[in-house]
């Protein structure tokens, strides 16, 4: 039977909400088990025919992949089944869900903190994705690592950002560099570097203004602040996080393609993962730009930032 | 991205051309590309799928047979079937209630809740002469009351006090009764971002309007949301009596097609469109500049109209009748059109409306500018009618005399010359393709057979 779920597992994935409570539920089965979704689509079917591809298309394409990367999904699957490899219903899920995993597979790779002094973290993205949020979040994420974090107040623009910050240093007991609204972001982030150096800090996570990657002048001040920080250590900053709203939709690509041109972006973080948008769109992204995700943001509790893997997003994805 | 699309519904156009006839194939190929772009746009799956069918239907009917050629007709059913989707412009805001007139939004985190709250202060203040007090019901976000009362004082409205350590609905409450106090026409009600899953939120929400009881419930919305718009769009719908949404972030690149989306599944008319980070960014709302992002093609339903409107159908007539005819392409022709051309906003303007233009080399963009017209124009106007006819009479003093009145130099007339036999030799091997005779109808009557080079 394709549906091994029990309804109080189904209960539980409800409660929590979402994709998070996907991904969890998504932890507690056997990975061959084809639930939700896919498990409806592939009932019954043993071969791949035009309809189960175009119901898999449907699948994919609602989940934000887009028609390129859902194009090559199902070129691959269809190799996959032309080699005999998908021979019945679970074979044809696995097929497809190893397809999509191997996508993802070459950029899951977690953020390695080297011992760098101070490691260097510098937020990026359009407005409204989450970056404060997450430079919070992975402030207290690596402080009950046990090391010494110093953030940044970097986006002086939008009213009260800086005021936002700070009080996210107060809740982790974190220290927060900040100058005054409308300072110079390069400085501010000047000033919290020499800072941290003098501090003996580990960590300096640096938040700046979100900003759309249409927008060329508030790119350079973009290129301007990562001049700056190469002034004081040449090999900073030594991660380049762009942050990505699930919800976006191809438009997401485009983002990731003009950040990494203009401060070559290192890492991904993907928010908001605990509604229902998939964030299929990283797939794009993993195939042309091949950035690494190195985190997802599940809830606005402070933990509910996760490394990413690739197995738990892909089932989570189906499965909704 | 953009580019790829706009090429994409160029081919699509470039294949439909030619044939006479709509068949069933041909428009399923057609109709195939509408639905990736759409899809390409973000636009809900679900809403693509009726969507095409609608436009194939529209398609199907009589207009086809009516209209000049099958593929414009097929773009311009696309065009106005969007456009009827995505409702009027509208972006009046129903205030005439006895004050305090209270305006609710609501959306997801980071769609721009707060900073449209501003900005519709603003516009309230400004442009309407109205008495504003804003207030922020988000007790979560770190901040975010603070926010406000920064942005209220950059728009010059009045700010009510709150703490996070307050419940929303309270504050919702003391707001209206505040805003009654002090005789405010209207009251402004900022909320926390929530996710359309989290019941609880989705009750507080509620619960705010309940006591807030806003004339006007708007729901706030990234434009750069995919597919998810349509289920986001559908929670809050039900959870709140929406009267209008408000779209953010417009002056990104992203096609937007979560506009489309959130019109069919809520039936609400969209409002406004944020269109930067300044508080005056703030636009009403466009349905057909909305349909043609979507579509990603330009200007090239603008190009369409714009044919229409100025190019004189009986000159475009009489132009093609000669050519049926057999007869030369003379000078006086080529003058002619220069004028159409002209009224049209100049070859710089078509240009840029034309899809696949952006792939053109940039020296060759460069090469192709209005002056070189401005100076045919004159040197034609300068011959005689003889000379217009039978270009070959142009020897040198001729050329002495014209390059004077049209106050160009005898280069000039040369490459005039050079130009004009080139595209008569042109003309020739398109007539005997048989192609002239479309080419030269209304529509396309404005287009050249060849951008003067400086050869």
């Amino acid at each position: 039977m394709p549906f091994t779920r029990t309804d109080s597992a189904r209960d539980g994935a409800r409660k929590a909400g979402g994709f998070f409570g996907r991904l969890k539920a998504a932890l507690g089965r056997t990975r061959s088990a084809l639930v939700g979704r896919l498990g409806a689509l592939l009932a019954g079917r043993r071969v791949l025919d035009e309809q189960l591809v175009e119901d898999m298309e449907t699948v994919l394409l609602s989940a934000d992949v887009g028609i390129e990367a859902t194009r090559r999904i199902i070129d691959d699957l269809r190799r996959r089944a032309a080699a005999g490899r998908a021979g019945d219903e679970a074979a044809l899920g696995a097929a497809l869900r190893e397809a999509m995993v191997e996508i993802l597979a070459p950029v899951c790779r977690p953020l390695r903190v080297s011992d760098a002094a101070p490691f260097v973290i510098l937020m990026v993205g359009v407005n409204g994705t989450g970056k404060t949020t997450s430079a919070a979040k992975l402030a207290h994420r690596f402080k009950h690592d046990g090391r010494r974090v110093l953030l940044a107040a970097g986006d002086t623009f939008r009213a009260a950002a800086i005021e936002q910050l700070q009080t996210w240093g107060e809740r982790l007991n974190v220290p927060v560099i900040a100058q005054h609204s409308g300072a110079d972001s390069a400085s501010v982030v000047y000033d919290a570097l020499s800072s941290a150096r003098a501090r003996g800090t580990d960590l300096l996570i640096a938040d700046t203004a979100g900003r759309l990657h249409t927008q060329s002048g508030l790119m350079e001040e973009l290129k301007k602040v990562r001049r700056v920080i190469k002034k004081l250590d040449p090999d900073a900053p030594h991660e380049t996080l762009l942050v990505i709203d699930a919800s976006t939709g191809q438009n997401a690509l485009v983002q990731a393609r003009q950040f990494t041109e203009a401060v070559e972006v290192s890492g991904l973080v993907l928010t908001k993962l605990d509604g229902t948008a998939k964030g299929g769109i990283i797939f794009a992204i993993a195939q042309t730009l091949e950035i690494p995700i190195r985190y997802v943001g599940v809830g606005e509790g402070l933990d509910d930032l996760r490394d990413f893997d690739a197995n738990e997003f892909v089932d989570a994805l189906l499965e909704g | 991205m953009f580019e790829t699309l706009t090429e994409r519904m160029g081919t699509t156009l470039r294949r439909l051309r030619g044939r006479g006839r709509l068949s069933d194939a041909n428009m399923r190929d057609a109709l195939r590309e509408v639905r990736m772009a759409l899809i390409e746009a973000d636009v809900a799956l679900e809403v693509v799928g009726t969507f095409t069918e609608r436009v194939r239907e529209k398609v199907l009917g009589q207009e086809v047979l009516r209209s000049l050629t099958p593929d414009q007709e097929v773009v311009r059913a696309v065009r106005d079937e969007l456009c009827s989707l995505m409702g009027n412009e509208n972006a009046e805001l129903a205030l005439n209630v006895p004050p305090p007139a209270v305006i609710l939004v609501a959306g997801l985190q980071g769609s721009g809740k707060t900073t449209t709250v501003a900005k519709l202060s603003r516009w309230l203040r400004q442009e309407h002469r109205r008495k504003v007090l804003v207030a922020s019901c988000d007790v979560y976000r770190p901040a975010a009351i603070e926010q406000l009362r920064v942005l209220a004082g950059e728009a010059g409205v009045e700010f009510f006090p709150s703490r996070s350590g307050e419940d929303p609905v309270d504050i919702a409450t003391r707001a209206r009764a505040e805003a009654k106090r002090r005789h405010q026409d209207v009251l402004l009600l900022d909320t926390a971002g929530r996710m359309h899953v989290d019941s609880g939120m989705m009750d507080e929400v509620r619960r705010i309007h309940a006591v807030a009881e806003p004339v006007e419930t708007l729901f706030v919305v990234d434009s750069m949301t995919g597919q998810d718009a349509a289920s986001v769009a559908r929670a809050f719908d039900r959870s709140l009596p929406l009267s209008g949404v408000v779209l953010t972030k417009t002056d990104g690149d992203a096609r937007g097609g979560a506009a489309l989306s959130i019109r069919q599944v809520t039936g609400k008319p969209i409002k406004f469109l944020g269109v930067g980070e300044k508080l005056d960014a703030l636009q009403a709302f466009h349905p057909d500049r909305m349909a043609s992002r979507i579509l990603g093609m330009g200007d090239v339903l603008g190009l369409i109209e714009e044919a229409e409107r100025k190019i004189d159908r009986e000159k475009a007539k009489k132009f093609a009748d000669k050519f049926a005819k057999g007869k030369r392409f003379d000078l006086e022709d080529f003058g002619e059109q220069i004028r159409q051309m002209r009224n049209m906003g100049g070859i710089s303007s078509l240009l840029d409306k034309l899809p696949g233009t952006g792939q053109l080399p940039e020296h060759a963009k460069s090469r192709i500018n209005d002056t070189e017209f401005v100076k045919f124009e004159a040197m034609i106007n300068s011959m005689t009618v003889q000379e217009r006819r039978f270009p070959a009479l142009i020897k040198g003093s001729r050329k002495r005399r014209i390059a004077a009145g049209s106050g160009t130099r005898i280069q000039d007339v040369n490459r005039l010359l050079k130009q004009f036999a080139q595209m008569q030799k042109m003309m020739k091997r398109v007539r005997r393709k048989g192609g002239i005779g479309r080419m030269a109808q209304g529509l396309t009557g404005h287009a050249l057979p060849g951008f003067p080079g400086r050869g």
